[in-house]
């Protein structure tokens, strides 16, 4: 397996080494959300979801056609 | 008891609370202040030069809806002891945790870099360049939060805060008729109709009444005051005085450019005071130096609120009490979004146009989730306790919310596609 010390070197290998093992550590500490997950939670959340989802589509549509006119 | 005695019991009684409310208010009169930060006061005054005093009345709703909003931060951040980052990390988990704080960081860097436009347009209209207001700027923020004290830094803040009401004297060197502005301002009306464009004025309106950091500022700043359960009710009484005077500086942009521009083609508040500069020197002096004030108060609300967020949830320490050697990536989080915004600034033609329209469509994305995470926290009881939303308080919540995710959601997109509501 590599490592990533072996592709940008041992220093900068450790510093990413170092913010992923951070990065674990937060999601693990708050891998089980305290809020119950009632219907109604669920549902909001799902919301958010689909409400998001449009909009990065709708960025991503102004982008192609920004891009298709050439003004980017 | 006689008259004198119960006169001077309740004299006593009133004293006492306004020490204590001196001692606690802060965070609500400082954020509230700061949403007149520089995007809000070219709303205002892009507003007033189109339509006149025709949009005070609108103007006058924003007050419920901010207090609604900032007031449930009070409460949420005195009741858990912790930011909005870290409730929405412990809440809901980390899908929900890393896009509220990843977007919040984003949003939050692009909108301070607006701060510092406005703030650079705004001195130079007294011909001072740009890297001299970006070097002076930063200085002040760095020494206002390095001297370790999070009531000092207040007490400036405040300061700053209250220059925000230049625009009061402003309005009365331009003597604006008393009548006009309340026979056009306070009745409800849509001046020339309701069309595409006063819809787009609408909007704006209400997306600058309410940002994602301030939500975030607000909780963190209650947190890092200390502020405990029973000092709610001043925080709230922080918040709606607050709240009035967001509003009342809002009315006085309104009149002042309503009075002097009406009619003109504004496109920014800079714009604005360098023709008011010809109209009258001192007022294009005092509403070039609210427009600074505007951009400063907005840029040190905002960048804490991002080193507060990265505090909380990386578990740095995390306060404006504590020292550069006990929170040096507090402190480093702070001065490192300080100094790259204002150097973007700098950058020979940067896309400041395109920034500061890309600033209303990110934030779209984060005000939803942002307010959806505070009400459903609202409502948890084994958060908050006998502090939850009571049903009038989840009504207006809930009714306030829509409107704004509503609104916003369509201003956002009316900035993508510009032609969309004839804006």
């Amino acid at each position: 397996m590599i490592r990533i010390e072996q592709i940008v070197g041992s220093r900068v290998g450790g510093i990413i080494r170092g913010w992923t093992g951070k990065i674990d550590g937060i999601n693990r500490r708050y891998a089980t959300p305290k809020i119950k997950m009632s219907r109604g939670v669920k549902f909001v959340l799902l919301i958010l979801r689909v409400y998001l989802i449009l909009l990065v589509l709708l960025l991503a549509y102004k982008f192609w056609t920004m891009l298709g006119q050439g003004g980017v | 008891m006689d008259f004198g005695s119960t006169f001077f019991y309740k004299y006593r009684r009133f004293v006492k609370a306004l020490k204590i409310y001196l001692l606690l208010a802060g965070p609500g009169l400082i954020v509230m202040l700061a949403d007149n930060d520089a995007g809000g006061i070219t709303t205002y005054t892009v507003t007033g030069a189109k339509y006149g005093y025709g949009l005070i009345w609108f103007l006058l709703l924003l007050l419920p809806v901010a207090y609604v909003v900032q007031e449930m931060t009070v409460r949420l951040g005195a009741v858990t002891k912790r930011g909005h980052a870290e409730a929405i990390f412990d809440a809901f988990g980390p899908f929900w945790g890393w896009f509220s704080f990843l977007d919040l960081a984003l949003v939050n860097w692009l909108t301070l870099i607006t701060e510092f436009i406005g703030m650079t347009a705004a001195m130079s209209i007294f011909h001072i360049p740009p890297i001299f207001t970006i070097a002076i700027v930063s200085v002040v923020m760095l020494l206002m939060v390095l001297q370790g004290r999070y009531w000092t830094w207040e007490k400036i803040a405040i300061v700053f805060a209250v220059l925000n009401l230049i625009y009061i004297p402003a309005a009365f060197l331009v003597h604006p008729s008393v009548g006009e502005v309340l026979g056009q301002g306070l009745i409800p009306h849509f001046p020339g109709g309701f069309d595409g464009t006063l819809f787009f004025f609408l909007m704006a309106n209400i997306g600058t009444t309410i940002a994602p950091w301030m939500i975030f500022f607000q909780q963190s700043a209650v947190v890092d005051k200390g502020m405990k359960e029973k000092d709610i009710p001043f925080g709230q009484m922080d918040t709606l005085i607050g709240s009035a005077f967001t509003v009342i500086v809002a009315i006085f942009v309104v009149v002042v450019t309503g009075t002097v521009l009406y009619g003109m083609q504004i496109d920014s508040a800079a714009q604005a005071a360098t023709i008011m500069m010809g109209f009258n020197h001192w007022l294009g002096t005092f509403v070039a130096i609210g427009l600074f004030d505007a951009g400063f108060l907005g840029a040190i609300c905002i960048s804490l609120a991002s080193s507060w967020a990265f505090g909380e949830v990386f578990g740095w320490a995390h306060s404006l009490n504590l020292k550069i050697r006990e929170a040096p990536w507090f402190y480093a989080c702070y001065i490192l979004a300080i100094l790259s915004a204002g150097a973007v600034v700098l950058i020979p033609d940067a896309p400041l146009i395109l920034i500061t329209l890309f600033v209303q469509v990110i934030a779209v994305t984060l005000l939803p989730a942002a307010l959806v995470f505070l009400l459903l926290l609202l409502n948890n009881e084994e958060i908050m306790g006998k502090y939850k939303n009571t049903l009038a308080q989840n009504i207006a919540g809930i009714v306030i919310v829509t409107a704004i995710i509503v609104l916003s959601t369509l201003y956002g997109i009316s900035t993508l596609f510009p032609h969309l509501f004839g804006g």
